[in-house]
């Protein structure tokens, strides 16, 4: 490991999984922690308990902001465990100086993403520190959700699974690269942030036979489908034609040289279903506004095991890694 | 009619079928081949390509690619590397570079490092960016690294346009352009202690269009002439790549030796006169320059004019930079690779000590560099 903690550390990437098992599983390790899951299940598989801390700059970005992303955010790690979020705690720390307005309309969002999910805060906590030492302000949220389905699990994806998408991909990270600092892009492009304990409830209900959810946060969907196919001793293979991708964020993956499938989402999950469950599973998701391009991207083979391979419509393949490193837009 | 969409920009140049057509057809001219060809895309944007879209397992066997050495950010020496690391760490100093140049690990260590460690280090897009750093931050003195091959040298020209115009007094310039035909001859004609280009394998070239929509064609007019290797100026996208494939498969056959253009929308004989304009005058050839895994390459760059000395980073902390000749891993062999002569997958330290996280040569150092494309690629053939 470096010395130093660099940003590459928190891509959700290679960096980011070494700085994970190499500090906190050395030293935290238990049973829980090592499946590695969105959420841990505890209390006999009853439970869905996860945590998250939210930074975003700019605060407030299209589609969003950070109150929306911090309850989203937990909310979806439960009901990737197919639980129903019901608890949730809200922690905060401000910035001296910091607009209270803006602090009313971040836990507004908040207020109403919590009625969505049907969950509420039950405890919470508030630091202010002085100007400089965090950047405006940071949320963390941790949750409990009741799991309404057991066994979904992410080491458990066999050749009798496919694997579909929620929707488009990459519209958060490619959102907020373009509003950042440095980048002087105009776009119309909005994030995907959103709850998918709706959906989650209404596949549970249509009874799909779900084997694993995650939605692809960062390092997306190629972080996803690569730590998939580790843990279950899989390979995936990705039809690259049937990848849905918005003109939008293509536009922006084309000139800076990024892939959609690396880019962040808020409100975007991947799904392992059973083979006989695909239109039931897309039926179902068609019914929902921001899942309605939902579709099947990929399937499950033993090629090459532990590994996400990426087929062409004219006949190459290539792997598709796990994406490593800062996105940083490539020189020209 | 209907609005121009941006998938209408590449979607031709991406449809399977033509692709398969392409294929299909250089299959068929390459059975006439008398001799394998080698034919290496100079351009790190090229590597990337072929590599993403997997063209050469589209290849019969007899047409073989060797990775060229055109990405600026796998071939900047750690000397210089280590120079933006030392003026990062300046105190009221930023130092702006372009995207992947941050993540690249000089001496000691990449400007990523430094800035974990306080350094203000900001990446921009355009280097006209740099303008609203300075704008914001008068009293920090703003230091512009300037990176990349010819199609990005008119930009860094012409941000030091408007900083000279307006009187501009707290940005100042390192510059690290390099050109693409010198390190061309070097890598075919070269009897140097460090690049024996003797034993070559270099049978063609596929020319980097961006660069020619800058320069024009006429820069690789004397590889067809003197030194016998066919150009074709080409494309990014994978029927561009196609297309000049076939283009050099059907010279060899027909036992031509030209310069050619697959690029036909943007590149012209003689390229973006204004732009050239621009770069001869504030710049002039360097008459050294350290290539990473090449050494010292005769008249490979651009610095400065002497009547810029005042905004020229290099001359204004002469003091402070240093000037000792920095080794590279005496395992990599990314020179080799570079000349056709190995494989990234024939190293010994390939994916082991050397990987894109912690890269030790240049070919592994950014994605468009031959070692870094197969890693991220695999080699699925």
């Amino acid at each position: 490991m470096k010395k130093q903690i660099t940003l590459a550390m928190g891509n959700g990437g290679e960096e980011n999984n070494e700085l994970i098992s190499k500090i906190f599983y050395k030293a935290f390790k238990n049973e829980i922690l090592q499946k590695s899951e969105d959420a841990a299940v505890i209390h006999n598989g009853e439970l869905a308990f996860s945590t998250d801390s939210f930074t975003v700059s700019p605060l407030f970005f299209p589609g969003g902001d950070i109150g929306k992303l911090a309850v989203c955010g937990t909310c979806n790690d439960l009901a990737m465990m197919g639980a129903a979020p019901k608890y949730l705690t809200c922690s905060v720390i401000i910035e001296e100086g910091f607009p209270t307005r803006d602090l009313e309309k971040i836990v507004h969002s908040m207020e109403q993403e919590l009625a969505i999910n049907g969950a509420i805060v039950v405890s919470g906590d508030t630091k202010v520190v002085p100007r400089g030492n965090v950047d405006k302000i940071f949320i963390n949220t941790t949750g409990i959700g009741e799991i309404q389905k057991k066994g979904i699990s992410s080491n458990n994806i066999s050749l009798d699974d496919v694997i579909l998408v929620s929707r488009d991909l990459g519209r958060h990270g490619a959102t907020i690269f373009a509003a950042r600092e440095g980048i002087e892009l105009t776009t119309d492009l909005q994030s995907d942030c959103a709850s998918l304990t709706v959906q989650v409830q209404a596949l549970i209900e249509a009874d799909v036979k779900i084997t694993a959810l995650r939605d692809a946060t960062r390092g997306g969907v190629s972080a996803v489908l690569n730590e998939w196919a580790k843990q279950s001793n899989i390979c995936i293979e990705v039809k690259e034609e049937s990848i849905p991708v918005s003109q939008e964020v293509y536009g922006i993956c084309e000139m800076l040289g990024f892939e959609a499938v690396n880019l962040a989402n808020e409100g975007t999950f991947v799904l392992a279903i059973k083979k006989e469950d695909e239109l039931k599973a897309l039926e179902v998701l068609h019914k929902f506004e921001n899942s309605s391009n939902a579709v099947k991207i990929a399937e499950v083979s033993e090629q090459y095991v532990g590994k996400v391979i990426l087929l062409s419509s004219y006949g190459t393949k290539r792997f598709l890694d796990m994406p490593s490193g800062e996105l940083l837009p490539r020189i020209c | 009619m209907s609005e121009l969409q941006l998938k209408d920009l590449y979607e031709g140049f991406r449809n399977p079928e033509v692709i398969k057509g392409f294929a299909k057809l250089i299959n068929e001219e390459a059975k006439q081949l008398k001799n394998p060809i080698n034919i290496m895309e100079v351009c790190g944007g090229h590597t990337h390509s072929i590599m993403k879209f997997g063209l050469p397992q589209l290849m019969p066997e007899n047409i073989n690619f060797i990775h060229g050495p055109g990405c600026p950010v796998c071939i900047m020496p750690k000397e210089r590397i280590d120079h933006a690391y030392i003026l990062a760490e300046q105190e009221d100093t930023i130092l702006v570079t372009l995207g992947d140049m941050i993540k690249v690990p000089g001496s000691r260590g990449s400007l990523q490092d430094a800035r974990a460690k306080g350094a203000d280090v900001r990446f921009v897009y355009s280097p006209l960016d740099t303008l609203k750093i300075a704008e914001e931050n008068p009293d920090k003195k703003i230091i512009f690294f300037a990176i990349g091959f010819e199609t990005t040298t008119p930009m860094s020209t012409a941000l030091i346009d408007v900083v000279l115009k307006r009187d501009i007094k707290n940005i100042f310039f390192h510059i690290n352009h390099v050109t693409v035909p010198e390190v061309m001859v070097e890598l075919i004609d070269s009897r140097d202690e460090h690049v024996d280009s003797y034993n070559n394998r270099i049978d063609a070239f596929l020319g980097p269009s961006h660069v020619s929509v800058i320069t024009g064609s006429k820069i690789y007019e004397k590889f067809p002439k003197e030194y016998n290797r066919p150009v074709v100026v080409a494309g990014f996208e994978p029927v561009d790549v196609m297309e000049a494939i076939l283009m050099l498969v059907r010279q060899f056959n027909e036992g031509r030796c030209e310069l050619e253009i697959e690029y036909k929308r943007l590149v012209t004989h003689d390229g973006n006169v204004k732009a050239q304009a621009l770069i001869e005058k504030y710049f002039e050839k360097a008459s050294l320059f350290k290539w990473r895994g090449l050494g010292n390459v005769p008249d490979s760059a651009y610095k400065l004019r002497a009547e810029f000395a005042e905004i020229d980073a290099e001359l204004v902390y002469a003091d402070i930079l240093p000037r000792e000749e920095i080794e590279d891993h005496k395992l990599c062999i990314c020179g080799d690779i570079l000349r056709g002569m190995a494989k990234p997958n024939e190293c010994t330290i390939f994916g082991t000590a050397c990987k894109p996280t912690s890269p030790l040569g240049s070919c592994m150092v950014s994605s468009e560099g031959a070692c870094a494309a197969y890693y991220k690629y695999g080699n699925l053939i």
